[in-house]
């Protein structure tokens, strides 16, 4: 794994009977995983279910104590595929990803699981990267679990809750032999709170017992005519068992009032933040004692047809608490209240906004409306609503608006990627702008500044691929961008593969940084960490190479901007025809510094000697351009302001967060900047030799500086 | 609403604005907000309190803005309280900024409302990409934040808690978890906050060293620490340089021939172009300064407070000093610039320095450095040209402290004596007196536009293509104004032409105000 230990987080995993778990909400769902017996576990890392992977990848002692296979599968698609470990045998079984985009890539695999159906019970974790600081385009899982029929599991955001749905759901997918999705929110993943745990549960059929005594029905295949079979299966027992479960179990939640005019259905998702609004509005207390019936579905698909009778069978209307597009449960709902014939209205995205995050002020609007036109006598006494508006109308506050500046994300201090891009630029400035398809991971942040290159991004591993429509002769060619993560998780096929046998033209950079970075820095194939349990260290330009790919160039270090100049430069100009695949290697300094700073304190406090690195500026040889920075816009390299009359600009600087990665110098030389870099090496525990060569050179170099300054004019007479 | 509705016997469900403490953190990713995050958790839940943060890891995490929020509330009778996932603006009980732009960042998402917030930020700045890649200042104006804090926080804690926890060898974290502590709008006493600290190992005592710090600090029981000074320590005792005679000369020539409003500017400039070449050289800028204090009398610059000869002694003093090889080779090999590096690594003894420079001469540097003629009559070979630039024209990497490298910066850096008969000092002194003449032409008919074509030399500045992109700039802006000269808003179009160039590196921006002036000159 990682640089980085989750040790401690391994050890919350082992807790059992009278423990009580405290802290983030994906490691809870990782600990009720083990509480529910699984069997196996896979899935693929992206956020906000990176901590499940690294935590499991790390805790190899409590599995193989449990006996539970843990696999960090190449893609979701094989993640996905790992579950028909459940369809024959009794096999509990999880995977987890980002979505929708990972569900995306795992849908082939999860409409052919869902339509044979499983034997055991199968979770599939999907941390829905929807709202704000989403990385991704904003879409529902829930239309995937509609169309494959897969059940969809959207807990109230409470440790408690979610855990208990788990367990539940296991069960539920073996009663109704359907596989289950647990839709957890960005913030509900990363939320710290506390359960009370169980012990862990050995899984009662062990992956080996089933290689063992292997097992067939070609009944579950997805081949005619059984696949007309699952159809009406799904229709005439699946969902008709899953029903009664989610009933009997009362995964559904019913709080507040038996009675009332009014009432609101809720996704579980969208709990906490009803009440808070129902709370602004006098109708709550801090304790979810509300004045207004809810109903919790905590279990979003299927819809429980007579739950919703039942409760909006003596209501005027009901409102529907329903995040993003399209409203798929008001449409259920509707249809529900119809072929029952019952009057109450319903309302939901006509006082709600139709996207976005349903935030406790923007459920205060929709509720108070909601009320307000069904029932306004419930908000009589309604408390002053918390306000922000007079603040921000104030014109001081108006004014700060042109003054804060836009903080995009970008490339850390001394990222291996950012002289790629540098290089990029000054090519840019020699051959002219190209087309440059980008891709997901840390480099995708070279479409903003102070780069801004990378057209387009059409999902991980794709951006190679979304370059294919390009290959046509023209004066320039196009460019796609990958990284390593990309190229292990697709790339090498739908990428390097589609273009060695379309005869791709094309130059197609590799950025390899030893890990996904972007996801947390897990291992992969090219990874150069040799781990135990996995087989690291294989080469991204042998497979380029395997798979036909002709003109390879490797750069084993980023950092030399003029190779990476004149390669890439090769790259566009050369005669020779078919892709052109240039492999950029260099570590993640992210990791990289977990890595090797301990080892360098520790080597400084040995007395071993150690040479330090770090860039600097001579604030008076700079004449504050800022060129450097338009080619580097490292966190490190900044600017400030000199107290000398004599100057309107502020200075380049560099910070001591400085790693002394050599962009800036390289940067400097490659693109002829300006003298001002200097690159200071200190030499901690220096040996003799060291010594007597430095006391030598200084003692001539003292003289003659101070020869010089006896012959400097005495400026301070001008004081 | 009706108001019938206002008086019916509803009884609120508990107090309704009994609410949780509600605490957000703004920061930019690594910057520590997690661990000061969990370390608020861990306070509250020690005391018994349902405790619940959120935060938005993913991209943000890196460099960009990002906010963790913190919920926290006693139970009720063995009930949990239901804690919301986001701030809800005018809902939150304290904002914590671990930057001054985030500060303003947060009174605009309205987290910060005068009715309930307390406002702990620390105003150090660390500058956001679009800051620093502007040619010119791009630098954000705090005041535009203070001020706006003025309006919306109930109370503020704003000092530099950067500075304060690197002074005590520990990050910002802790420093901001001692404001909140200071602040006391918690309830919790002062040691359980420390406890909280302990029990995390590594770094604890310094942890604790700028928690102190920093609550006595909001208690005011210490001053403001200053930020990390780096330019103190270049100040080194440098040799007792001899005391001219003649400098006291200029000094006093100064002060007798220039404005009172003029001397401070007047000796900065002085000070910068004796320290470029001579004493001599010094005589020449006020020779040239005294002509165009002249000009400045004659215009009535009496009356605007002689604003075109503060301008030219800056200006003049830049224009003069030009970036020349000599000049940096003379810059990189001073005991004053060893000592501050020395200063800012906070070198001891035990350690060994080394710097290396990254220097990219090409034939240009080197023919300005040759006298005119030759260098004129070079200029007329270009193959040997060429051919003594596929020799130059590379990437050195020059270790500034070895011997033999030292000793060649050294002589380079001597080599005053030649420059004023030097290519480049003729090509300078030509380009100098050309935009002298104009400002001086101009400021006769209209005042302002003969200062804005003075200070049109901040255009001015890089090396290489850097600074030939700056002084095509230069000429565009100055034969742009030569098309509204007439005009009386002359000064302004100057101004703005200005400003436009200082914008972008491109000079986009610069050729459009151009065009518009095309348009209509």
């Amino acid at each position: 794994m990682a640089e980085r230990s989750f040790a401690r987080e391994v050890e919350d995993l082992r807790l059992g009977d009278g423990d009580t778990f405290r802290g983030e909400g994906i490691l809870a769902i990782t600990k009720a995983l083990l509480q529910s017996g699984v069997a196996y576990v896979g899935g693929y890392q992206g956020s906000p279910i990176s901590h499940l992977m690294d935590v499991l990848a790390d805790a190899k002692d409590v599995l193989d104590d449990l006996g539970v296979v843990f696999q960090s599968s190449a893609n979701e698609a094989a993640a996905a595929a790992m579950l028909s470990a459940s369809v024959m045998y009794p096999l509990r079984g999880a995977v987890a990803w980002k979505s929708t985009v990972g569900t995306n890539v795992a849908s082939d695999a999860l409409a052919n699981l869902a339509s044979g159906g499983v034997t055991g019970g199968t979770m599939i974790i999907v941390g829905e990267d929807y709202g704000e600081g989403s990385s991704i385009m904003q879409e529902r899982t829930h239309a995937f679990a509609m169309k494959s029929q897969i059940w969809l599991l959207d807990p109230r955001p409470d440790h408690e809750c979610i855990v208990n749905l788990i367990e539940k759901g296991f069960e539920l997918s073996e009663v109704s032999n359907t596989p289950v999705m647990l839709e957890v929110r960005v913030r509900a993943c990363h939320m710290h709170g506390s359960f009370a745990c169980t012990d862990n549960v050995r899984p009662a059929h062990t992956i080996k017992d089933a290689l063992n005594n292997p097992k067939r029905d070609v009944g579950r295949i997805v081949l005619p005519p059984a696949a007309y079979e699952h159809e009406q299966e799904k229709i005439r027992t699946r969902l008709p068992a899953a029903i009664n479960f989610v009933r009997d179990n009362k995964l559904n939640e019913w709080m507040g009032p038996k009675q009332g005019k009014v009432g609101i259905i809720m996704q579980g998702g969208m709990y906490n933040n009803v009440i808070r609004a129902l709370q602004y509005l006098g109708l709550s207390d801090a304790y979810g004692n509300t004045q207004i019936p809810l109903y919790v579905m905590n279990v979003t698909y299927p819809v429980i047809d007579s739950e919703v009778a039942e409760f909006c069978l003596d209501k005027d209307a009901v409102l529907i608490v329903e995040e993003g597009q399209p409203e798929y449960l008001e449409q259920a709902i509707n249809t529900v209240l119809r072929r029952r014939d019952i009057q109450a209205r319903v309302h939901g995205k006509d006082v709600l906004p139709m996207g976005g995050d349903y935030t406790a002020q923007v459920l205060l609007g929709g509720v108070r409306e909601f009320l307000e036109k069904t029932e306004p006598r419930l908000l009589g006494n309604r408390p002053p609503a918390p306000d922000a508006t007079a603040v921000l109308s104030h014109p001081e506050v108006e004014k700060l608006k042109q003054v804060v500046p836009a903080r995009p994300p970008g490339l850390c201090t001394g990222c291996p990627e950012r002289p790629i891009f540098a290089a990029m630029k000054l090519v840019e400035s020699e051959l002219g702008e190209h087309h440059v398809s980008a891709d997901i991971g840390c480099h995708l942040f070279s479409i903003l500044p102070p780069f801004n290159i990378g057209a387009t991004t059409m999902g991980f591993g794709l951006g190679p691929a979304s370059t294919s429509a390009f290959n046509v002769k023209a004066d320039k060619r196009s460019i796609a961008v990958m990284g390593d993560g990309g190229f292990w998780h697709n790339g090498l096929t739908s990428g390097i593969g589609n273009a060695v046998f379309n005869k791709h033209d094309g130059v197609f950079v590799i950025v390899d940084n030893y890990y996904t970075s972007a996801t947390g820095g897990q291992d992969i194939l090219s990874s150069r960490a040799v781990s135990k349990r996995r087989n690291t260290n294989n080469s991204i330009v042998q497979a380029v190479k395997g798979i036909g790919g002709q003109w390879v160039r490797q750069i084993d270090r980023t950092y030399d901007v003029g190779r990476m100049r004149d390669t890439l430069k090769e790259a566009l100009t050369t005669k020779e025809q078919g892709p052109k695949v240039i492999v950029a290697s260099s570590e993640c300094m992210l990791n990289k510094q977990r890595r090797v700073k301990p080892q360098i304190s520790k080597a400084i406090k040995d007395g071993v000697r150690t040479v330090k690195e770090r860039f600097g500026v001579d604030e008076d040889v700079c004449t504050g351009d800022h060129a450097c920075i338009r080619l580097s816009g490292c966190p490190s390299l900044s600017v400030k302001q000199l107290d000398d009359p004599l100057r309107d600009d502020p200075v380049a600087a560099i910070d001591n967060s400085c790693v002394g990665c050599g962009n800036c110098g390289e940067v400097a030389d490659a693109a002829v900047l300006c003298p001002s870099f200097y690159r200071a090496d200190v030499i901690h525990n220096p040996t003799g030799w060291d010594r007597f060569r430095s006391r030598v050179a200084m003692t001539v170099v003292g003289w003659l500086q101070r020869r010089r300054d006896r012959r400097r004019p005495a400026l301070e007479t001008l004081a | 609403m009706r108001d019938e509705t206002v008086q019916l016997a509803l009884p609120a469900a508990g107090d309704a604005t009994e609410r949780p403490i509600s605490i957000a953190i703004v920061a930019m990713g690594g910057q520590g907000g997690g661990v000061l995050t969990d370390w608020i958790v861990q306070l509250a839940e020690n005391h018994g309190w349902v405790a619940q943060s959120t935060s938005v890891p993913g991209v943000a995490q890196r460099t960009g803005a990002t906010i963790y929020y913190i919920e926290a509330m006693p139970p009720l009778g063995g009930r949990k309280p239901i804690l919301s996932l986001m701030p809800t603006p005018g809902d939150v009980d304290v904002v914590m900024a671990a930057e001054f732009m985030e500060a303003g960042r947060s009174i605009l998402r309205g987290l910060v409302t005068p009715d309930r917030t307390t406002l702990i930020a620390s105003n150090h700045r660390t500058f956001a990409i679009g800051e620093k890649i502007a040619p010119g200042n791009g630098i954000a104006d705090n005041g535009a934040v203070t001020g706006a804090i003025g309006i919306a926080a109930k109370t503020e804690i704003i000092f530099d808690m950067n500075a304060l926890a690197i002074a005590n060898g520990s990050v910002i974290s802790a420093a901001m978890f001692g404001a909140l502590a200071g602040a006391g709008v918690l309830s919790f006493s002062r040691d359980s906050y420390l406890d909280v600290i302990r029990a995390g190992e590594k770094g604890a005592q310094a942890s604790v060293r700028a928690f102190e710090a920093a609550f006595d600090r909001v208690q005011s029981k210490s001053p403001e620490v200053a930020a990390p000074a780096q330019s103190e320590t270049a100040k080194t005792p440098s040799a007792p340089a001899v005391l001219d005679p003649r400098l006291a000369g200029l000094a006093a020539r100064l002060t007798h021939e220039l404005p009172e409003v003029a001397h401070a500017i007047g000796r900065a400039g002085l000070k910068k172009v004796v320290d470029f070449q001579d004493v001599a050289y010094g005589g020449e800028y006020l020779d040239i300064l005294g002509r165009l204090h002249a000009a400045d009398q004659n215009s009535g610059g009496a009356e605007r407070n002689f604003a075109f000869t503060q301008a030219a002694a800056k200006y003049l003093a830049n224009a003069m000093t030009y970036d020349d090889v000599i000049r940096v080779a003379d810059l990189k090999t001073r005991s004053a610039r060893r000592a501050r590096i020395e200063g800012e690594l906070e070198l001891s003894d035990g350690q060994v320095l080394q710097t290396t420079e990254f220097m990219h001469p090409r034939m240009e540097e080197v023919m300005g450095m040759l006298p005119a003629k030759f260098a004129r009559w070079l200029g007329g070979k270009p193959r040997l040209l060429g051919w003594l630039d596929r020799r130059v024209n590379k990437g050195r990497r020059v270790k500034t402290y070895s011997l033999p490298w030292f000793v060649a910066l050294y002589v380079v850096g001597g080599l005053r004596g030649m420059r004023r008969r030097s290519l480049r000092h003729a090509i300078e002194t030509a380009h100098r007196d050309e935009w002298l003449k104009a400002a001086t032409e101009a400021v006769r008919t209209n005042y302002q536009l003969g200062v804005e074509i003075l200070q049109c030399r901040r255009l001015v500045k890089g090396y290489s293509d850097t600074h030939s992109r700056g002084l095509s700039k230069f000429d565009k802006t100055l034969a742009a104004i030569k098309l509204v000269a007439p005009r009386d808003d002359a000064a302004d179009w100057a101004r703005r032409l200005r400003e436009a160039a200082l914008k972008d590196s491109a000079g986009k921006e610069l050729d459009g105000v151009i065009q518009t002036i095309k348009s209509f000159a």
